[in-house]
């Protein structure tokens, strides 16, 4: 399921974030936060429905969760927007952290790139933090 | 087919050769464990060569005569366990005395063979051994398993508890603000959004200890007459504050009475589970139903949903532990994902079992058989 907050601005540098997270409570206080900071935002609740929302949308960055409907389906949707939007910037967020046994070595650059994401976050992510993220990924 | 290396420790050239060649020409099979072994024999004259052969050839069975001329084989076995070295040995010896025999065994031999032994003895011997050597391999991969089941499990739970302190934590932070939500509504529907995952991880947390006590044994079980029809009901009275707003009906098939031998506890853990599931997962307006009945000292429950329904590979899944079917229906329900799973241990308490039939988008009905002791079962038909 989609969500499209508004139409574009004519005259709007506003960036457009994709936010994919299966909590509905993250994504909404992600929205909530990105939207109060002048971004327009467009959210999916997994792998599938981001993959239709790029029927429509041409995202700046996107926000994703690591874990969703499998355990995998952050590291094929992640895959999936490089081919597809190959100068995106991604955004990987997971509560996934060593110490659940799972380490992806997210410190290095190959942990990074086999991850597809530019930069990842573990939850619970600091707003401040993500916003900081988004300005320095979208600069020119 | 493995080959296992056997250490033959004797200062009699022909005795070790004899027993080399045999160890050779032998071969085991268990079919029933899934192995083949071979031997391979390396020969040592004397216990401190054995010593030395331990470590450079790491045997996985020592034969080790008694007698030697420097070391004894007693005192092999006292270096052994001061190394830590557990390789499995067999003492042998002439002075087939029960005496020595307890020494031995005392000092870490797992058994003994008494000189002078034929072909065939060293061969029982050896398929003992080995067959020891097999099971201990086993133990040991079941128990290395049961820690990989156990950390998964904790790691698991430790991310589904995460998830919602982590969605707290979020509102805690945008509300902590007050030029945040200006509005009214919005602070609202935030307060009780973390007030719900507060309450989704309390569930979580009862769950868990329901399901540690069971399958620790430590819960006192009480086996008592108990009328399941009492028990239903109840279930049903705490499903209505979620049932009502959304004018779901849920109805009682059962007989007047229904009693059995069961721990309350564990039956209002079945009911409870099962009634909330149906509620939770239907469709608003929709309809539970709940059958009870007794045949041929069998109990069935049944609990019946008008709900969203499972697909054949979401239902093969549902009773294992943290399986929580996540599709667009199910993203805004909060479970533990560890209900059915419970249900399915306290079913196999009473010889019985849980199970789901299911059509996607119509319906789902849980069954949990019971068999409890015969003696104080009855029904009375309503």
């Amino acid at each position: 399921m989609t969500n499209s907050v508004q139409k574009p601005h004519p005259e709007a540098s506003q960036k457009l974030i994709l936010v994919v997270d299966d909590d509905p409570d993250f994504v909404m206080q992600t929205r909530f936060q990105l939207e109060r900071a002048g971004y327009r935002v467009e959210t999916a609740d997994g792998r599938g429905s981001a993959e239709k929302a790029l029927d429509t949308i041409k995202p700046d960055v996107a926000v994703l969760d690591l874990m969703m409907e499998d355990m995998d389906a952050g590291f094929i949707l992640s895959r999936f927007l490089r081919k597809r939007l190959p100068g995106m910037p991604i955004i990987m967020v997971s509560a996934v952290t060593a110490d659940t046994g799972l380490d992806f070595n997210w410190q290095n650059q190959d942990g990074r790139s086999w991850t597809n994401a530019d930069v990842i976050l573990t939850k619970p992510i600091r707003f401040e933090q993500l916003k900081r993220e988004i300005e320095r990924l979208t600069a020119v | 087919m493995e080959s296992l290396k056997v250490l033959v420790v004797d200062d009699e050239l022909g005795m070790r050769q004899a027993m080399a060649r045999t160890l050779e020409r032998f071969t085991i099979t268990f079919p029933d464990m899934e192995g083949d072994f071979s031997f391979l024999p390396v020969q040592a004259e004397s216990g401190e060569r054995a010593l030395e052969l331990l470590t450079a050839e790491r045997p996985d069975i020592l034969l080790l005569d008694h007698k030697l001329p420097g070391m004894s084989g007693l005192d092999v076995l006292n270096q052994m366990r001061e190394q830590g070295n557990q390789t499995l040995t067999v003492m042998v010896t002439a002075y087939a005395s029960l005496e020595t025999a307890i020494i031995a065994t005392k000092r870490g031999a797992y058994d003994f063979l008494a000189k002078p032994f034929t072909p065939e003895e060293l061969k029982t011997a050896i398929r003992k051994a080995t067959k020891h050597l097999l099971l201990a391999r086993q133990a040991r991969r079941l128990a290395e398993e049961k820690r990989q089941v156990r950390f998964q499990f904790i790691s698991v739970l430790a991310h589904e508890l995460k998830a919602p302190l982590g969605a707290v934590e979020g509102f805690l932070n945008i509300l902590r603000d007050p030029s945040m939500v200006s509005d009214a509504e919005t602070h609202a529907h935030m307060v009780d959004r973390a007030l719900i995952r507060l309450g989704g991880m309390r569930k979580l947390i009862i769950d868990l200890l329901d399901l540690t006590r069971i399958e620790s044994g430590q819960k006192q079980r009480e086996l008592l007459p108990t009328d399941l029809v009492e028990v239903a009901k109840a279930a049903i009275e705490s499903a209505m504050p979620d049932a009502d707003p959304r004018k779901i009906q849920i109805a009682l098939e059962a007989p007047s009475t229904l009693v059995a031998n069961v721990d309350r506890a564990e039956m209002e853990i079945v009911f409870n589970n099962l009634v909330s599931n149906a509620v939770k997962y239907n469709r608003d307006a929709g309809h539970v139903l709940v059958h009870l009945a007794l045949e041929n000292g069998v109990v069935t429950i049944a609990v019946k949903d008008t709900g969203i329904g499972l697909t054949p590979e979401e239902a093969s899944r549902l009773f294992k532990e943290f399986t929580r079917i996540k599709n667009e229906k199910t993203r805004t329900i909060l479970g533990s994902g560890l209900g059915l799973s419970i249900v399915k241990k306290i079913a196999s308490m009473y010889a019985g079992d849980a199970s789901v039939s299911s059509v996607a988008n119509e319906g789902s009905t849980f069954t949990v058989v019971l068999k409890p002791a015969v003696a104080a079962l009855s029904a009375r038909p309503s």
